[in-house]
Order: C-alpha cells, then structure tokens, then sequence
C-alpha cells in the first residue's frame, strides 16, 4: 500500500470514529451519569419518584422539578463502589438550591463516612452549573459551602474527580467546588471561571469584559486555557467512552501529591510573576505560566 | 457598574479593637490582616480583609477577596496549622466584612475560583485539624467572598446591625439576573427569609450560633468588644466539644425549622445509599 493509500485509509477510520462517538455534551444529566458507571451498575439514588422537590420554587410561581436538577447514582467504576453527582443544567441553568446542593453534599458526606469505615467510594462530580440559584439565595450558598466541606474532608481518603464537559460550565460557588477536585477532567467546549461573564459585564462594565465576544471568553476561561496553565489536569474530546475512560485513568493516578487548592507556595511564586499594570491575556499568561501541569 | 458610597472600615475597626496592638504578622499585603493574640487566655490567629486603595489589582480595591486576598488567606490559615502541628490548636478568628469577591477578566484569567478555593480548604482543613474556626460577621458577608474567608468556619457569629448581610449576590446584579426589580427582590426577602439580605432573616435559617444585639458596631466601646470577646471564648467552648464538621448547622432549632429539605435529603439519602 503506497502512502496515499495509507493515508486515505486512516483519514476514513478516522471519520468512523468521528461517527461512531457518543456526544457527552449532549446527553442529559441522567445519561451523562450512565454512561460513566460501569455498564448495567447504574442505581440512582433520590430519583424522580422520591419527588422530593424544591420548596422554595413554587411559592415564587416556577414549576419545581422532581429531581431538582441533580441526578445521584452509585454504581461501580472497574468494579470498585462509585458516586456520581450530575448536574442537569437544563433545568434552572444547573443552579444550586437548597435540594440540589443537598442532594450534592449529603452524598459527598456519606462515601466520606463509608471511606472512615474502610469502604471506598469513588466520587466522581459532573459540574455544569451557575452557581447559586438566586430564587433560593442564601440556602443554595449555605449548601454550596457544605460541599466544599465535603470534599476536602471526603479528598483525604480517595481523589475527587470532577468533569466540566460544557456547554453551561461550571461558574460561581461552584467553580470553587471544581478547584477543590483532586483531578479536573475538561473539554474545549468547557468553561471554568467564578463569575460568568455576564456578571463581570455588568459589574464592571464593558470595557472590562464584553460578554458577547465568545471567543475572547474562551481564550481566558475556556477548557483548553484552563488545561495549558495547569488549572485543569485533562483535556477531553467530546465522546463519552473516551470520558468515562479518563474518569478511570483519574482514578487510577490516585491522590495528588499535594491538592491543587493547597498548592500556596507555587501559585505565591506564580503571581508574583504577574505585573498588572501590564497587558495580560490567555496566550500571554500560558508563556508566563507554561508547565502545564501541577508539580 | 456598582460603586460603594463609602468604604466600610469594620473589618479593621474590630480587627484592631479584637488584636489591639499585639501579634501584628506581616502578610505582605495591606487588604489582608493578620495578627496573634489573646483571647480567653488562649493565643488565637485573627484574620480580617480590609479595603485597600492602593491595591495592585484595581478590582480589588474597595474590600473584595481577589486573587492575592485569596492566596494570603491560604498561606496564614496553613501556617498557623503548620505551627499547631504538635501542639495545642489555636483558635483562627476570621472577622469578616468582606463586599464581593473581585469581579475582574484579569482576575478570571489567573484563576480566582482557585485562590478563593485555596481559602476555603484551608479554613476546612484546619477545621478538620482541630483547630477551632469562628467567624465573626461584622459587616457584608456576601457571596464567594464569604465562602473563601468565613463560611468553612465552625460556628458563626453576627453582630445584629443593619450593615451586616449574608447573600449570594449584591441586590442589583440579583435583581438584573432574576428579571426582577430590587423593589421586587426586597419585598420577596421579606417573605421568604432564604432571598433576604439582612442578617436578622439569616438568623432564621440555623446557620449563626449567635447574634449579637445591643452593639455599636461602627465605634464598638470596651463593653461591647468584651462582649464580642466572650461570645467567640463561648463559641470555641462550644467548638471543642463537638465534631469538626458543620454539622450544628442542620441540627440548631432554627435549622429545624427553615432547612428542613437540607435535613429530609440527608435522611432519605441514607436510606437509600446502600441497595436494599
């Protein structure tokens, strides 16, 4: 076979493949969590049926979805005892209520509990949220500050694996959650930043960040930027399979040598690089903090 | 664009009134202070982010957590768990008056979510180390600035005034992103304590061990400071004879009341955790 025969075969496996991948992005919370477990070990946990709802949404005239936007699910990941968290960010733009933060924290708080007992659970949070949903203000960020308890507690025994696959991301309260994962799974669809760009728009102004300019937004907060300059450690296509194989490959790194959220001295070291009376922007920033990733 | 009046000077007011001139600790930076002092009779860490004009990022001027606030958070929380490494856990103190975290591209760009994070661990780990971790609320406490620099705390106190409020998002920005106006927003705080701003409603939820009344909490007197001195020695009482996790907040009456779904999803989560 001459090589442009070769090549053209290659360019048509490669188009199968193309085909044959399963969208991750575009699979709703529930098949999301699905196609990460280990086939057929899928169990969820406070399902639709349990129709434990938002309190807060009705009294304010918005529908409350029966599993208020977060599916739970054990399963198993090679085998081993696995929790997945999934936000729907269909539903309330994925945003943290009282019973979705709940949902998110008293699960964290139980492996936590089997892992003191000698019974690993391996956590793994598929992050695709707002932040914290207005319409239950300061009972979302009561919860939210209660996950973040549960996985620096529940990190001391097993890594936590988050996944940000897009295309909401994961902003606010939450991106704080996603900076406490041991290991950080994103796509290029992905985005990881504390205020949406709308906010600092209208925070700051338009000279500070103009919301509409997507492919400024991803220079700066998108996954591949995140994943050059070490604040993501993998960098994912689009395909389930290859996501949930990575989840595995995650876990199999086991516990990070120090968290990327305990890392003070390198990012002190880090900022202290940075002028900011200077321009800064992404490609800047990968030249100045070019290592890709954690020490 | 939202602008503050006026800068809130209580962080510093009350971080000077709690230290005095003692155990002042250099952080390097002006927005952050830190100093070790008596308390009860016990050495505690105070910790207070303070407005700082001349911040090196200009988002971070009028008293946010931005990125170096942050980081500095992080490194003197863990230094003092280092030092406390094989001996007695001191009390960490974070007095807490704290606008917003730094809204900013720049800030995004180099992480934010991170150094608030870095935050957040290291007040829960040191929590989980044993340390007792109290958080004093003496002006805003508001959104991810609260979560990086109060909200892993063991037990939180509030002075009971009318510029000391907990949200997850200042009532402008709130009312643009909820469709509403602020006039509306106020009036839906009003009925549902969960949407309010004022600390009195917070007080509500379960989530305060105590609220303070009675106090001037712009230009607090010697009364008032001792008073303030006590609740903390109280809470730290009440810290080291528990667990260290957070788990008064869901057990408190208040809790019992108003987060009754929060206390519902963990008991039929339980149930349901292992398959039948």
């Amino acid at each position: 076979m001459n090589t442009d025969a070769a090549s053209r075969v290659a360019a048509r496996r490669d188009y199968r493949r193309f085909l044959a991948r399963h969208s991750f992005i575009e699979m709703p919370a529930r098949e999301r969590a699905r196609a990460i477990l280990d086939p057929g070990s899928f169990r969820e946990l406070l399902g639709p049926f349990d129709r434990i709802k938002s309190p807060w949404l009705p009294l304010q005239g918005i529908v409350a979805q029966a599993d208020d936007g977060v599916v739970l699910a054990r399963g198993t990941l090679s085998g081993e005892p696995a929790l997945v968290a999934a936000i729907e960010s269909a539903y309330q733009g994925g945003s943290m209520g009282e019973v979705s933060g709940a949902k998110i924290a008293g699960a964290l708080e139980l492996a936590c509990r089997d892992c003191e007992q000698g019974r690993p659970v391996l956590p793994v949070l598929l992050l695709e949220t707002g932040g914290v949903r207005l319409q239950e203000a300061n009972l979302g960020l009561a919860a939210i500050a209660e996950i973040h308890a549960a996985i620096v507690a529940l990190r001391r025994h097993v890594p936590v694996v988050g996944v940000i696959a897009g295309m909401v991301g994961c902003f606010g309260g939450m991106s704080l959650a996603a900076a406490l994962c041991s290991h950080l799974l994103v796509t290029r669809q992905a985005r990881l930043g504390m205020n949406g760009p709308e906010v600092i728009e209208q925070e700051a102004g338009i000279v500070e960040l103009d919301a509409a300019d997507r492919a400024l937004i991803w220079s700066l907060i998108g996954g591949e930027q995140r994943r050059a300059v070490g604040l993501a450690d993998d960098l994912l296509e689009d395909d389930a399979e290859a996501i949930a194989a990575a989840v595995r490959g995650a876990f199999a790194r086991g516990m990070p040598a120090l968290e990327r959220s305990a890392q003070v001295e390198h990012y002190l070291e880090r900022l202290a690089t940075i002028d900011p009376q200077q321009p800064l922007d992404g490609k800047m920033l990968r030249a100045l903090w070019n290592e890709g990733t954690a020490p | 664009m939202s602008a503050e009046p006026s800068l809130s000077q209580r962080g510093r007011v009350w971080f000077e009134a709690l230290t005095g001139d003692a155990g002042a600790i250099a952080s390097g930076l002006r927005s952050v202070c830190v100093a070790d002092a008596d308390l009860g009779g016990q050495p505690a860490r105070f910790i207070a982010v303070v407005p700082d004009a001349q911040n090196r990022f200009p988002r971070a001027r009028t008293g946010e957590v931005g990125i170096d606030e942050g980081w500095a958070l992080a490194f003197h929380v863990r230094h003092a768990i280092a030092a406390d490494r094989d001996a007695a856990r001191r009390p960490i103190i974070a007095v807490v008056d704290v606008t917003s975290q730094a809204y900013g591209r720049r800030e995004e760009l180099l992480g934010i979510h991170l150094a608030c994070a870095a935050a957040a661990d290291a007040y829960a780990s040191a929590r989980l180390a044993g340390h007792p971790v109290i958080s004093l609320l003496v002006g805003k406490a508001m959104s991810g600035a609260f979560l990086a620099h109060g909200y892993q705390a063991n037990r939180i106190i509030a002075l009971d005034s009318p510029e000391v409020m907990v949200h997850a998002m200042g009532k402008q920005a709130a009312a643009r992103v909820t469709r509403r106006s602020v006039a509306e927003l106020e009036m839906l705080g009003e009925t549902f304590a969960p949407m309010a701003y004022d600390i009195r409603s917070f007080a509500k939820l379960g989530l305060l061990y105590k609220l303070i009344s009675g106090i001037d909490a712009d230009a607090p007197e010697r009364t008032d400071v001792e008073r303030v001195r006590a609740e903390l020695c109280r809470a730290i009482a009440d810290t080291r004879a528990g667990t260290h996790g957070l788990a008064s907040r869901l057990t408190s009456p208040a809790a019992r009341e108003s987060r009754v779904a929060s206390i519902e999803v963990r008991r039929r989560l339980a149930e349901q955790w292992d398959a039948a």
